[in-house]
């Protein structure tokens, strides 16, 4: 198991490295930046060594000239590291900007080409937090922790070359102030880990309650449960802010402990320091270099923990990334697939079964036909079923078995794209984006004009609504569509319908957020919008559907009656039992 | 802010200047050591004595050892002070909101009011723990960095001295032109998560026209904008440290010039210089953890600022011991929506409380007892000042009666059930629940008369039976009764753990009629005065929703009934029909006697049983 993990992780840091190399030029060019500006900065403490060694002679003979030789040449190197590490930060940003808009790019593309069944499985919330923050932490990380592991390596290595050649019997203080270090950080991160952990877990949790909970506040109030209510809120509250404390208990003491280990070093270079000066083997200036050097040695050795456990959460965070990029598109069209053009509408469907998952069949060995212009129905109570047989005539699934056929020709050797265009579909759940309502109608057909959108809205009878609009087709529709109500956001998707020229409609409960006069008001429209095509209708009032030319009536899951109103009342079943309820 | 930190923060005053206090000697010890370094240097070693350099070697030891003991008690003191007070402004903020007014939520909108309880309550947290701990110690360490350099040499600590005006420049400046950057790339990440939702809610219709590559090119376009403001936000904040190092550094190269001249004439030592360059250290690391502290300070400073606004949110509620409205609560209600229509509304309400007491007192007297709900004269906008939702709104229902509801979308169904259970305050007239105002009752006793299914209501993540329950106190026995009544019984007995059986969030392991039935089972439980059920039977078939129909009528014969129904079979029996248009009251009567004399009615009753078609 645990190898198992690593060897995963060690895949995604080598996909994490692509994304990085496509631009290995300006990663080249960091590198030396990164080099350069730590580099130069190292050479600063043995400038300022060298510097005050030229003081030190004392009054009257100090060397002057080499004070401002050395003195000129710490500035110079001061400047250009400063430079290069604003270089360097630039560098990083423009890279993992461009990091992070290829990778969102690809998620978004994969977005699109995953089959619709995915997006029931699966949370909004979830895929947009990784394509937001998910992706954000891979790109803080990439453009941080890596410079910092850089940073880090040189600035220890560099130190601890300049230590060994001032003196290297001093270096001899950290063989016990390393190993020193080093366990006292993994004692605390070992300690502190799960409670961080445990901390966010506990967060997370109470953040989903108060969501919950100010999500059903009117209920909760109706009910007058708010004391109630408060009464969990407390035990949740205490138990994050524990957890909090908790994990902070032990988290609080890194600052002091590193703090601690960079003072414990300071004294015993100072204590034998001055010994060895005292012994003859070291001058002052040295020791100022050698001081200097070890602050620049012992920071980053603690720091490195803490850039180690970022890049776990990081790869963690690249790792649900590519998760999503992996997974399965849409099936790609058949070989040799043909475009269907100009369809009349002839739909047949032969013996298909299908289920989503192989061990739940929903639709069994379903046959029909529709000829061109006649109206199926689709009614029955609430349930997977109706909404199953659009997914297979759309082709968002493919049946496990049977066929689909359109004008005699297998739907599997057609190509998505143009099988999908001969369909104008209104779904119950109504789509409109942040966008002008022009932009909304015409969003089906490109390039459409004015007068084709006004037509469409006219015959959708949300003309003069729009018009009573401050800008009219300009306006803009806002995401909670507080402008505009629910029937007639329903009619807007109508009059997009209108506008597509298909030969076949697909209506999922179109007008069940109609009211019954507004719906009587557009029946004309939607006779209209109707009128000469091959439509399947998903209804709840049978009273809409009398007149189909084929009924089917679906119930948990399975079609168990079809045909026309008047053969299915004749027949005592299921059908006549739905109708009559009506009139009770 | 300056309330939250004088509220909530007060009572910390002493365990937090305790805590202080040990972190300032903490910190005092931190910067003794390289002190005693210079000393050993300058003083101890021309006196060529290793007892001596050992002594003061020993006494750094020490001063590590108490400066790591005091900070970390110090900062576990702050870690409790700040988990302490988060727990208190969120429990406040928390009872806060469940107390706000229906209106006063709609204002604040319920994902900002989320977003206020997750996210700001979490970074005051943030914020005070390190306020606490580095508040401290970077501006003592600042401060007594300079200090300190000033004892060891004045003229030298003049010229760090003069980099630091320009230091604090830069941060400043930094931080001002960051800020409307950074309010810029949160409105392009806004825009940015709203596309991708959106495109997540609509991939049928997208994929349906063939708009997937149209889709991706329009997300190419804000993913550039947003990555494009990043950067140029991240360039921005890169200056702070490259240009913090090199003005530091650059001091240091003047005091060392500047000590060279001093040593050179003998007015300092050598020993000096080299401490000089620790504190250095020191202080540099003061100056960028103040920087830091800037950023997290005018993050915290916005979310405490959100946060205050919910708090400081009045009763917009009160309950008044007459029926007489007093216009003081008007005020209130109105301050809300803006000042300047605030006024304007106050005078009205003046005007109108007049006539209003006088018919409210009328009313009162002719109310017969065994009226549950009545509404009188009953006018109601949402947004104050626009359209009224309910204009001049009269009926009055019997105890054990029912009332159907029916209407066009926004034609103010749901708007009578707020009103019937004060979830809004009504503008003009009164409603009045067994004859009583209902501004009259304590908020718990009129609720505790209702059970309510709203549209749309809420299923919490929970089992069935704490969804019926909701925390009240019911039987077994009770449970029971009301998913047997609300034909939920036939599905929850055939779940492997019966009403034990744990839901989803909203319910997403149940189908649309469950969920419906379990809310109408968890509306009866109690066995309330008045159901109501508002367009809750929807997604039932029309056989379902008859058999509920019978069986509350059966066992709830006193419980007066409420029903908000799209379909006219749901109501034809009801005692009372109300139709609605507009908010106005277009017929009243009973199936029958609606058929005969509203034409609205009898036009939807039509076209539903199919005798138009």
């Amino acid at each position: 198991m645990e190898q198992g993990k690593k060897r995963y992780s060690k895949r995604t840091v080598l996909r994490l490295g692509r994304y990085m190399l496509q631009y290995k030029w300006l990663l080249a060019f960091a590198v030396v930046c990164t080099l350069g500006s730590n580099l130069f900065s190292l050479i600063g403490p043995k400038l300022t060594g060298l510097c005050i060694g030229a003081v030190e002679p004392g009054p009257g003979a100090v060397n002057f000239s080499e004070v401002f030789y050395y003195a000129a040449w710490m500035a110079g190197f001061y400047v250009a590291s400063a430079v290069m590490s604003y270089g360097l930060q630039v560098l990083m940003l423009t890279i993992s900007r461009k990091v992070v808009y290829r990778m969102r790019q690809d998620v978004f593309e994969k977005l699109m080409s995953l089959p619709v069944g995915y997006f029931d499985v699966h949370q909004t919330g979830d895929i947009i937090s990784r394509i937001s923050y998910d992706i954000d932490t891979v790109n803080a990380s990439l453009s941080n922790d890596l410079v910092q592991l850089l940073t880090t390596i040189i600035t220890v290595v560099g130190a601890l070359v300049m230590m060994i050649t001032i003196s290297p019997k001093l270096v001899l203080v950290f063989a016990f102030t390393v190993p020193l270090s080093i366990l006292i950080t993994k004692y605390i991160t070992g300690r502190t880990r799960p409670l961080f952990r445990e901390r966010s877990a506990k967060l997370g949790e109470m953040n989903g309650f108060v969501e919950e909970m100010i999500t059903g506040q009117k209920t909760l109030k109706a009910y007058g449960r708010e004391e109630y209510t408060l009464r969990r809120f407390n035990g949740k509250n205490k138990e994050a802010v524990d957890a909090y404390y908790r994990a902070e208990y032990y988290g609080s003491i890194v600052g002091p402990c590193v703090n601690f280990i960079n003072n414990l070093s300071l004294s015993l270079i100072s204590v034998f320091g001055a010994l060895l000066y005292l012994a003859g083997s070291m001058r002052i200036g040295d020791i100022s270099s050698f001081v200097l050097y070890s602050r620049k040695f012992s920071g980053p050795i603690n720091e490195a923990a803490n850039i180690f456990s970022e890049l776990q959460s990081a790869l963690a965070a690249a790792e649900r990334v590519f998760r999503l990029i992996d997974e399965a598109p849409e099936p790609a069209d058949a070989e040799g697939a043909q475009e269907l053009v100009e369809a009349i509408g002839d739909v047949k469907v032969e013996h298909v079964s299908f289920g989503y998952t192989p061990d739940k069949t929903i639709i069994h060995d379903l046959s029909f036909e529709a000829k061109p212009g006649k109206l199926i129905a689709i009614v029955g109570p609430t349930g997977a079923g109706k909404t199953t047989l659009i997914n297979l005539l759309m082709r968002f699934y493919d049946p496990n078995s049977g066929r689909i056929l359109v004008d005699e020709k297998e739907t599997a050797y057609l190509t998505r794209k143009s099988l999908r265009k001969a369909y104008a579909m209104v779904l119950q759940d109504t789509w409109l984006f942040y966008g002008s309502i022009y932009e909304n109608l015409a969003y089906g057909k490109e390039g459409a004009s004015r007068e084709e959108v006004e037509a469409a809205a006219k015959a959708a009878r949300i003309h003069s609504f729009i018009k009573r609009l401050p800008q009219g087709y300009d306006t803009i529709l806002t995401d909670e569509g507080t402008n505009i109500s629910k029937g007639q956001k329903q009619l807007l998707t109508i009059a997009r319908a209108m506008l597509l020229d298909a030969r076949m409609l697909i209506l999922d409960e179109a007008t069940s957020n109609v009211d019954t006069r507004t719906e009587r008001q557009i029946q004309k429209a939607m006779l209209k919008l109707m009128e000469g095509k091959t439509c399947f209708v998903i209804a709840h009032r049978l009273s809409t559907i009398e007149n189909a030319d084929l009924i089917m009536v679906v119930n948990d899951g399975e079609v168990v009656e079809q045909g026309t109103h008047k053969e299915l009342m004749e027949r005592q079943g299921v059908y006549r039992r739905l109708y009559n309820a009506q009139f009770e | 802010m300056k309330q939250i930190i004088l509220r909530y923060i007060s009572p910390y005053y002493k365990r937090m200047g305790m805590g202080f206090l040990i972190k300032f000697f903490g910190t005092i010890m931190d910067l003794c050591i390289p002190y005693i370094l210079a000393y050993i240097i300058d003083t101890v070693i021309p006196m060529r004595n290793r007892n001596m350099v050992l002594f003061w070697g020993l006494l750094m030891l020490i001063c590590s050892g108490v400066a790591v003991s005091f900070n970390i008690i110090a900062n576990r003191m702050a870690s409790k002070v700040s988990s302490d007070a988060t727990e208190v402004i969120r429990h406040d903020l928390f009872s806060k909101i469940m107390y706000l007014s229906n209106a006063q939520t709609d204002y604040f909108t319920k994902p900002s009011l989320i977003s206020r309880m997750t996210s700001d309550t979490y970074n005051l947290h943030q914020m005070f723990g390190r306020i606490q701990r580095l508040g401290v110690r970077a501006p003592i360490l600042l401060i007594g960095g300079i200090c300190v350099t000033f004892t060891l040499d004045a003229a030298m600590a003049c010229v760090l001295l003069a980099t630091l005006p320009l230091l604090g420049f830069i941060t400043v400046y930094v931080s001002r032109r960051s800020i409307p950057m950074y309010a810029g790339l949160q409105e392009a990440n806004d825009r940015f998560v709203r596309m991708v939702r959106e495109d997540i809610a609509g991939i049928r219709v997208i994929k349906a026209l063939s708009k997937t590559e149209y889709e991706t090119e329009k997300f190419r376009d804000i993913n550039k904008e947003v990555v494009e403001r990043e950067r140029k936000n991240g360039m921005v904040m890169a200056v702070i440290n490259p240009s913090m190092n090199i003005l530091l550094n650059l001091g240091l190269v003047g005091v060392i010039l500047v000590g060279a001249y001093r040593v050179n004439a003998g007015t300092s030592e050598v020993g000096k210089i080299l401490a000089f360059t620790t504190y250095f250290t020191i202080i540099l690391n003061a100056m960028l953890s103040i920087s830091k502290m800037f950023t997290v300070l005018s993050k915290a400073i916005a979310s405490g600022d959100r946060i205050w606004q919910v708090l400081e949110c009045g009763d917009d509620m009160q309950v008044i011991e007459t029926s007489v409205m007093r216009t003081s609560e008007m005020e209130i209600a109105s301050s809300k929506e803006g000042s300047d229509t605030g006024e304007k509304r106050t005078e009205q309400a003046e005007e109108q409380s007049e006539e209003r007491k006088e018919e409210q007192n009328k009313a009162q007297k002719e109310a017969p007892i065994e009226e549950t709900i009545c509404f009188d004269h009953v006018t109601f906008s949402y947004l104050k000042g626009g359209e009224a939702n309910i204009r001049d709104l009269s009926f009055c229902i019997n105890k054990g009666e029912t009332l159907g509801i029916i209407g066009e979308i926004g034609s103010g169904k749901s708007t009578i059930v707020n009103l019937m259970m004060r979830m809004y305050d009504v503008d003009q007239g009164c409603v009045r629940i067994s004859g009583k105002d209902v501004r009259s009752y304590q908020p718990k006793a009129l609720k505790a008369k209702f059970g309510v299914v709203f549209q749309n209501d809420t299923i919490f993540e929970d089992t069935i039976a704490g969804n019926v329950t909701l925390g009240r106190e019911l039987s077994e026995e009770e449970i029971q009764e009301a998913l047997l009544y609300a034909r939920a019984s036939e599905f929850v007995e055939n779940r492997a753990d019966k009403a034990s059986e744990a839901l989803n969030i909203k319910g997403a392991n149940l189908s649309g009629g469950q969920k419906q039935r379990v809310l109408i089972a968890r509306a009866m439980a109690a066995k309330p005065e008045i159901l109501i059920l508002d367009d809750s039977s929807s997604a039932l078939d029309y056989r379902t929703d008859a058999q509920l129909r019978r069986g509350i009528k059966e066992h709830f014969p006193d419980t007066t009934l409420v029903m908000i129904a799209q379909r006219v079979s749901s109501i034809r029996n009801a005692d009372h029909i109300l139709v609605l248009e507009d908010g106005v009251p277009i017929g009243y009567g009973t199936h029958e006697e609606l058929m005969d004399n509203c034409e609205v009615y009898s036009e939807i009753s039509k076209m539903q049983t199919g005798e138009s078609m």
